[in-house]
C-alpha cells in the first residue's frame, strides 16, 4: 500500500498560514495593550483577563463536548481571542461573576448558537460587552483611576472617563475650554493614563499591535484607517463649526475605545466584509455612527454599538458590494 | 518594476534546477505517443501496426481547425495502437513504437548552425506550424497555428513572449532562454512575421536575472524585440495577467487576447517554431525539468515525446523511497500522475516528485471569512462565495458571480488558512455552469 501515489487535484502546494497561526498573531498583537493595562490597573486587569479567557474557553469546551458533541476546537485560538477582547472592553474592577456572565453571552449566545467559528453574525466579544453594559450599567461604567498595582480590584478608586466628563459637562452648559482643563492632555491619553476599559486606554500599545497585524498581513489597513479617517473628518467639521460645544478630532480618536474597536474589534474576520470596497464603506459607517452616538446619543461612547449595527449590514454588503472584476465585460464590444 | 496589480501569491520558488544545463535524455526502448497532446480534436492515426517509421515522420494528422499533427519521436516499428493512461488519468489512444536506431526524416536540418534569415512568408509559416504539430508549450497546448491566424476585422499590434515561468520548481523555459536564447529570439521574429506585427515584448520574472541579462543583450540584434523584467508574483505567467503587467490592458471576460490586439506565445513555443520553420524539425521533443526536494540528481532534459516519465525519474537518480506524489507540470496547476508510466507529451514542462509529507492535504477547517482568498484572486473573483455556491448547487448564481472566468490558478486554495478545498468546488461549479450553458444552446 505504501507505494501508492497520491492523486489529488492542484494546487499541490499550500501556504504556511493556518487559522491557529492567525489567531496567535492577533494574540501577540494584543500583548502590548495587555502589558499597558497591567501597568495602569494592576491586579484588576489580571483577574478580569484571566477570568474572561478561562470562562470563554470553558464555555466553548462544554458546549462542544456535551451539546454539539463534535470534535473540540478550543485550541484554534478563536475563543482565546474572544476572551482577551472581552476583558479589554470592560473596566478592570468588574466583579468576577459579571465577567463570567459576559463570557457566557459571548461564547454561548453570540458564537455557538450560530454554529461556532465562522458563522456568527455579530462580534462575540462586543455582544458580551453590550449585554453587560445594559444589564449592569453601574458596574460597567465605574472606571478605576490608573495607578498600577496600588489601584486594587473591586475596591479601586473610580472616576469618569474623558468622554463621560465631556458629555456631562456639555449637558450642564460648560464650554469645551473649561472642560479641557479637567481631562487628561493628549500625550497622557496617547500613553493611556486615563480612566477606561482595561485594554482601550493606551493608544501607543494598540498602535504597536496594529503595525504588527499589518506587517504579518493578518489584517489590511482598510477598516481601521477608514474608521479613524471618517471620524477625524466628521469631528473636525463639527469642531470647526462650533469649537465651544464640540471636542477636537484628536480627543475623539484618543479617548474611549476607538483605536481598540477600529484595530481589533471591527476587523474581526467573521463579522466584517469580504472585499476592500465593502470594508471601506463598513469602516466609514462605523466611524460616522460612533460620532453620532457620542455627540447626540445617550451614551458617552458609541464604538461598540456602531460596530454591532454595522455587523448587521455585513451580509447585505457582501451580497451587493462587489469587487471590480478583472476584465469587466465591455458593452457592445 | 512591472507586475499585475490585483491578487497573486508568493509560493516558495524552489527552483532547484536553475543552474543545471539541459542534457539529452537517452532514447528509450519503446515509446507510447498519445494522439491527443493538445487542446481540440485528437489527431487521426495514419500508420498501422507493423509499419516502420522514422524520427519526425507524421503518424497522426490533425483533424479539424483546432487540432495538431503528431509526429513520431523515434525511429522503429509500430508495435501496436492501444490506449495509454495519460497525465489526466484517463485512457486515450496512443501509437506504441519499438525503437530501432535513430533514423530521422531526411528533410530535417540536423546541423547546429543557427539560421537567422526568415525565408517563409506569413502564410507559409502558419502552414509549417500546422504541419509540424506546434502547440503552446507553456502547458495549455493550444495549437499555435490557430493563434497565429488573425481573423478578418482583428489586428494584432504587439506580440508578447512569455518567459515568466511563475510556477515554482520549473526551470525548462529559464534554461531554454539561457542556452538557446538566439533561437528563441529568431522564433519570436518568425511569430512576428506570421502575425504581421513589428513589436514584441518578452516578459521574464526577476528571479531569472541571468536570463534577463542574456536575452536583453541578444535582443539588441533583433528589431522590435524588447525584454521586460517583471516583479515575481504568481500567476504572472497566466496570459491575462502577463498582458496586464506588460501593456496594462485587460482581456474582457470570455474573450481572447486578440480582442485587445495582442497575442501571447511561450518561449518554448518560440523555440519550437524556430526549429519547425528554420530547421524543418517537427515538434517531437521538448525540455522537461525533473525535480523535487528529495530527488538526488534533479535536472533539465531534452526528452522525446512518448518517453515514459519513469525514464526521466531514472535519469534523475531514481524515485526516492518516500515519494507520495508525482506531479506533471508545476505544483500550482500541474496534474498528479497515477503512475510513472505516463508518457511525456508536448505540454509536459516538468515532473516534480513530492515526498509523502508534502503530498497530503491538511484537514479542511471552517471558513473564518478572512477574505484572504478574495485578495489572492488575480481575477478579483470571490472564491469563498464561488465555493459555497458550488457546494450548495446554486450554479445560476455562481454563473452571475463569473465562476467561468476562473482560470484555476489555485491561489485561493494555496492561501486559505483553514485549508479549504476552494478550487475543487470551483472546478465543479465551473464545469457544471459550462455544461448547463451548452445544454441551453442545444435546446435552442
Amino acid at each position: 500500500m505504501s507505494n501508492l501515489l497520491n492523486v489529488s487535484p492542484s494546487p499541490h502546494a499550500h501556504g504556511k498560514e493556518t487559522t491557529r497561526k492567525l489567531m496567535t498573531g492577533v494574540i501577540i498583537a494584543l500583548v502590548p495593550a495587555l502589558l499597558a493595562s497591567l501597568f495602569y490597573f494592576g491586579y484588576g486587569a489580571i483577574i478580569v483577563t484571566v477570568t474572561s479567557v478561562a470562562s470563554c474557553l470553558l464555555f466553548e469546551y462544554l458546549i462542544q463536548r456535551f451539546i454539539i458533541k463534535k470534535p473540540i476546537t478550543i485550541t484554534d485560538g478563536s475563543a482565546l481571542v474572544t476572551g482577551l477582547l472581552l476583558a479589554f472592553n470592560v473596566p478592570s474592577n468588574l466583579p468576577v461573576f459579571i465577567v463570567v456572565i459576559g463570557a457566557f453571552v459571548s461564547i454561548a449566545v453570540a458564537k455557538m448558537t450560530f454554529g461556532g467559528l465562522g458563522n456568527n453574525p455579530f462580534n462575540p466579544a462586543l455582544v458580551g460587552r453590550v449585554f453587560m453594559l445594559i444589564s449592569f450599567p453601574v458596574q460597567m461604567t465605574s472606571w478605576p483611576v490608573p495607578g498600577g498595582f496600588s489601584t486594587g480590584y473591586t475596591d479601586a478608586v473610580t472616576g469618569a472617563t474623558p468622554l463621560a466628563l465631556v458629555k456631562e459637562g456639555l449637558k450642564n452648559g460648560e464650554t469645551m475650554q473649561q472642560l479641557m482643563a479637567q481631562i487628561p492632555t493628549p500625550s497622557q491619553m496617547f500613553l493611556g493614563n486615563m480612566g477606561g476599559s482595561l485594554g482601550e486606554v493606551a493608544a501607543v500599545a494598540l498602535l504597536i499591535g496594529f503595525v504588527y497585524l499589518l506587517v504579518r498581513k493578518i489584517i489590511t489597513w482598510h477598516i481601521p484607517v477608514s474608521i479613524i479617517g471618517s471620524m477625524v473628518v466628521f469631528t473636525a467639521i463639527l469642531w470647526l463649526i462650533n469649537p465651544e460645544k464640540n471636542a477636537d478630532p484628536m480627543f475623539h480618536v484618543l479617548a474611549g475605545g476607538v483605536l481598540l474597536g477600529a484595530i481589533f474589534m471591527a476587523t474581526d474576520y467573521v463579522t466584517s466584509p469580504m472585499n476592500p470596497k465593502a470594508m471601506i464603506i463598513y469602516g466609514c459607517s462605523i466611524g460616522i455612527l460612533t460620532v453620532v452616538i457620542r455627540v447626540w446619543g445617550a451614551y458617552p461612547e458609541g464604538v461598540s454599538f456602531a460596530i454591532l449595527i454595522m455587523n448587521a449590514f455585513v451580509p447585505l454588503m457582501n451580497a451587493y458590494i462587489k469587487p471590480k472584476r478583472f476584465g469587466e465585460v465591455i458593452k457592445n464590444g | 518594476m512591472k507586475t499585475f496589480p490585483t491578487g497573486g501569491v508568493h509560493p516558495p520558488e524552489n527552483k532547484l534546477t536553475s543552474n543545471c544545463p539541459i542534457q539529452v535524455l537517452p532514447i528509450p526502448q519503446s515509446v507510447a505517443i498519445p494522439v491527443s497532446q493538445h487542446i481540440g480534436s485528437p489527431a487521426n492515426i495514419i500508420v498501422n501496426k507493423g509499419d516502420s517509421v522514422k524520427t519526425g515522420q507524421v503518424i497522426a494528422e490533425s483533424k479539424g481547425f483546432v487540432s495538431a499533427c503528431i509526429h513520431s519521436s523515434v525511429s522503429g516499428k509500430v508495435n501496436k495502437i492501444d490506449t495509454v493512461i495519460d497525465s489526466t488519468g484517463y485512457r486515450q489512444t496512443a501509437v506504441f513504437i519499438d525503437v530501432e536506431g535513430d533514423e530521422w526524416v531526411d528533410t530535417i536540418d540536423r546541423t547546429d548552425e543557427i539560421v537567422t534569415e526568415i525565408k517563409l512568408s506569413s502564410e507559409e509559416i502558419i502552414k509549417r506550424c500546422l504541419q509540424s504539430g506546434i502547440v503552446g508549450m507553456g502547458g495549455a497546448t493550444f495549437p499555435s497555428h490557430v493563434k497565429l491566424t488573425v481573423p478578418a476585422g482583428k489586428k494584432c499590434e504587439v506580440l508578447i513572449i512569455n518567459g515568466v515561468e511563475c510556477e515554482p520548481y520549473l526551470t525548462s523555459d529559464h534554461r531554454l532562454m539561457l542556452e538557446r536564447g538566439e533561437e528563441v529570439l529568431i522564433g519570436a521574429s518568425i511569430l512576428m512575421k506570421a502575425l504581421n506585427v513589428n513589436k514584441a515584448m518578452i516578459g521574464i520574472e526577476n528571479n531569472k536575472r541571468d536570463a534577463i541579462g542574456h536575452m536583453t543583450k541578444l535582443a539588441t540584434a533583433f528589431k522590435g524585440i524588447t525584454v521586460h523584467p517583471l516583479k515575481v508574483k504568481y500567476p504572472q505567467g497566466a496570459e491575462k495577467q502577463l498582458i496586464k503587467a506588460l501593456i496594462n490592458r485587460e482581456v474582457p471576460s470570455g474573450r481572447l487576447p486578440l480582442d485587445i490586439n495582442t497575442v501571447v506565445h511561450n518561449v518554448g513555443t518560440a523555440f519550437a517554431v524556430y526549429e519547425a520553420v528554420q530547421k524543418n524539425k517537427p515538434l517531437f521533443e521538448r525540455v522537461v525539468t525533473i525535480t523535487g526536494k528529495t530527488v538526488s540528481k534533479p535536472g533539465n532534459y531534452f526528452v522525446r515525446t512518448g518517453t515514459p516519465v519513469s525514464k526521466l525519474i531514472e535519469a534523475a537518480g531514481g524515485m526516492p523511497e518516500d515519494t507520495g506524489k508525482i506531479v506533471s507540470g508545476g505544483p500550482m496547476m500541474g496534474k498528479a500522475l497515477s503512475s510513472a508510466d505516463v508518457p511525456v507529451v508536448k505540454g509536459t514542462s516538468g515532473i516534480i516528485l513530492f515526498p509523502r509529507s508534502e503530498s497530503e492535504r491538511t484537514e479542511s477547517k471552517p471558513c473564518i471569512r478572512c477574505a484572504k482568498c478574495v485578495s489572492a484572486c488575480a481575477l478579483n473573483l470571490e472564491p469563498y462565495l464561488l465555493m459555497t455556491l458550488s457546494e450548495k448547487g446554486l450554479f445560476e448564481r455562481a454563473e452571475k458571480e463569473r465562476i467561468t472566468d476562473c482560470m484555476e490558478c489555485g491561489s485561493c486554495s494555496f492561501t486559505c488558512p483553514a485549508g479549504r478545498p476552494l478550487l475543487d468546488y470551483i472546478r465543479l461549479g465551473k464545469s457544471t455552469v459550462i455544461r448547463m450553458a451548452r445544454e441551453k444552446v442545444v435546446k435552442k
